[in-house]
């Protein structure tokens, strides 16, 4: 993998010195460095950032308010110290105007201070977790936070008679956010949390945790992976036999995650998960979204994170329009605050207070749609705040 | 209770078939192999792209995984290994821990870093249930085939004319080659039936294990433990070490889930402090 990277960076290093021959101007010039996990097991997430941000700046155009703007991709392989290294390197040897990308909530803990201190706004295209945003005021979300969409499905059960829930989360941040967040929530509704279970991140074999839900004997599973392990727990969950045991799976929207939805084949059919995007939502301009998104990569469905960086990519367009080109970090984040925008999963706003994103949530199941598997809503919360951070 | 202690030992049979090339490797050609892994990953990524893309039926799939690894097995001991036979433990850990980057990155960037997935047929996926113990079919058939293996690998090593030149030909080569053994062949056959078993494990592996680009050094651990608690100079040794491991990773990922990861290095610590040489290693041989 190492060696991918340095090859990697050499390659960014030439297309920099590249660029940079070009005698810019350089005033005009306003660069992004985006920051994925481009190889690694979350090489998923970083793709469809990319492709989405790469999709929104060719439908839009690279001039904003007379800035040029100019996108930068690092590959952090999905290690936290890479991605603090790699915001340093953009902050410094680049210049650039605005840091965004982190596909898991380390990267954007550990690039954090650097935001903080380099003034630098920080834009949160994927990583969940409800503190992010609280780590320094430069950060701004678009993607989406576990308590938010965990709350959704706690109230969907508590109001379809599941009464015994076992929760089932992968060890890190998001994950605790999320069974926390259920937690409060089902309990409120009048269920029963009877067992809690933390899945170490980077492991695929759910099977001792899976046949300890089995044994709990409860009316659903409440689960939460992130993007990219999901299928392999849906597999595991067919082949234990949970879901001929009576255990109904319910879930936030990243295990059936859209990009994968289609390989879990049939044991996915029936899940019930809450979620602020599917590929499936009936509007004009997702329908649009996606077919161009499909379009420009070779039939790849865009996710929720390829939503979360499209609207990242947007709102950096629509500050610059604000701040009429000023790109200082400062103005930028002010301009941000309170921004309302047409995103292809619905209505959103940047929270003036959190810098976080306010959006619709919403409850769905799969389904097939013309021989393919899709996330199909069929209840939406409207306006959902992330709940982590009401104290 | 019964069907964590099956899971485990379907898990360690798993292991085992996996680590058991490392062991002979290690044990009986004194080569420290850490690329073991990147031969397990090629077997499992023929598997899923054979059946994947042209369709190709698992239990066949299972035998040209085997023989894929194998011809690669000795190909690059021809072309490599050989040269790092004789050189410094450093040496050949530094090369083959190099190998399985390399290997990674291949795969990166060739298939993606994305999880790759199998359908295993009908008839091995589902699940029975006997008395109070649920037995996964696929499960069954991972320990009925490595029961067979291990039966086979014990035979082959201690009564088969093959097996006693290995050995000769590892305790000493000047000799064994006096004797009018070709060396040269036995090693290389010996590597690449080591790797087509890694192959074969990482082909039975890829559903339960997972399979993606970071396969080798995800399971490296693993095999280490295997056979740093089994000992390399039987094949009884790992066996032992694979159940005791599958079993204990299995039931503490059970039972105390918030230890889950750390069961397994805990049992190596206490084994290893019991019998620092292995298992069932002979007494003070190196």
């Amino acid at each position: 993998m190492n060696n991918k990277r340095t090859l990697l960076k050499i390659a960014a290093a030439l297309m920099l010195t590249g660029v940079s021959a070009v005698p810019a101007y350089a005033q005009d010039v306003v660069k992004i460095g985006l920051i994925l996990p481009m190889t690694g097991p979350f090489a998923s997430t970083g793709r469809q950032i990319e492709a989405s941000a790469k999709l929104f700046m060719a439908q839009n155009g690279t001039t904003v308010a007379g800035k040029k703007i100019e996108l930068i991709i690092k590959d952090d392989g999905g290690v936290a110290d890479a991605a603090k290294r790699l915001a340093q390197e953009l902050v410094i040897n680049d210049k650039v105007s605005v840091l965004a990308g982190f596909g898991l909530t380390p990267m954007a803990f550990s690039t954090a201070p650097i935001a903080t201190q380099a003034k630098v706004p920080m834009v949160v295209m994927a990583a969940a977790t409800s503190s992010i945003t609280e780590q320094s005021p430069f950060i701004v979300r678009t993607g989406f936070t576990l308590p938010q969409v965990s709350v959704g499905i706690a109230d969907w059960a508590a109001k379809n008679n599941i009464k015994k829930v076992v929760s089932l989360v992968s060890d890190y941040g998001p994950g605790i956010d999320a069974q926390d967040s259920f937690k409060k929530r089902f309990t409120a509704g009048g269920g029963q949390v009877v067992e809690e279970l933390r899945v170490p991140l980077r492991n695929p074999d759910f099977s001792p945790f899976l046949q300890r839900v089995r044994d709990a004997k409860p009316d659903a599973v409440f689960v939460f992976v992130p993007s990219g392990a999901g299928a392999a727990f849906m597999k595991q969950f067919a082949e234990r036999g949970l879901d001929k045991a009576g255990i109904k799976l319910i879930a936030t929207g990243d295990v059936t995650d859209d990009d994968l939805l289609n390989d879990m084949g049939n044991s996915a059919l029936g899940v019930v998960s809450s979620h602020h995007y599917s590929a499936a939502h009936d509007s004009a301009i997702n329908k649009s979204f996606v077919a161009a998104f499909e379009k420009a990569n070779k039939g790849m469905r865009p996710n929720f994170h390829g939503v979360g960086g499209y609207d990242g990519i947007q709102l950096i367009y629509k500050a610059l329009e604000k701040t009429k080109g000023d790109a200082s970090g400062p103005a930028l984040i002010a301009a941000m605050k309170g921004m309302t925008w047409e995103s292809p999963r619905g209505k959103v706003l940047i929270d003036p207070d959190t810098r976080d994103i306010v959006q619709d949530v919403y409850i769905r199941k799969v389904e097939k749609v013309n021989g393919q598997l899709y996330n199909v809503e069929f209840d939406r919360i409207p306006a959902v705040k992330d709940p982590g951070k009401i104290k | 209770m019964l069907t964590i202690l099956f899971d485990g030992v379907a898990y360690g049979m798993l292991l085992f078939v996996l680590a058991c090339g490392l062991a002979v490797t290690m044990g009986l050609m004194n080569f420290i192999n850490l690329a073991h892994g990147a031969f397990a990953m090629a077997g499992g990524y023929v598997t899923t792209l054979l059946m994947s893309h042209f369709g190709v039926p698992f239990l066949l799939c299972l035998p040209i995984a085997f023989i894929a690894s194998a011809l690669l097995g000795a190909i690059l001991e021809r072309s490599l290994y050989r040269r790092v036979y004789r050189q410094s433990h450093l040496n050949q850990v530094l090369f083959s821990i190099g190998l399985t980057f390399m290997a990674m990155a291949a795969v990166d960037y060739f298939i993606g870093s994305q999880q790759q997935f199998l359908q295993l047929p009908e008839w091995l996926s589902g699940r029975s249930e006997i008395g109070s113990m649920g037995i996964g079919h696929y499960r069954l058939f991972v320990i009925v085939i490595c029961v067979v293996l291990v039966i086979g690998l014990q035979l082959i090593l201690t009564k088969t004319r093959f097996g006693s030149r290995l050995r000769a030909a590892v305790d000493d080569p000047r000799a064994a080659s006096g004797l009018g053994i070709n060396i040269n062949l036995v090693f290389l056959s010996t590597f690449a039936f080591g790797s087509g078993l890694a192959g074969l494990g990482g082909a039975l592996g890829a559903d339960l294990l997972g399979l993606d680009p970071t396969f080798p050094l995800k399971f490296m651990i693993y095999f280490l433990v295997v056979v740093a608690v089994g000992g390399t100079t039987t094949i009884i040794g790992p066996l032992f070490a694979s159940l005791l491991l599958g079993i204990a990773d299995v039931a503490g990922k059970y039972y105390i889930p918030t230890m889950g990861a750390f069961i397994i290095y805990c049992v190596m610590i206490v084994a290893l402090m019991w019998r620092p040489q292995g298992f069932f290693a002979r007494g003070g041989s190196k």
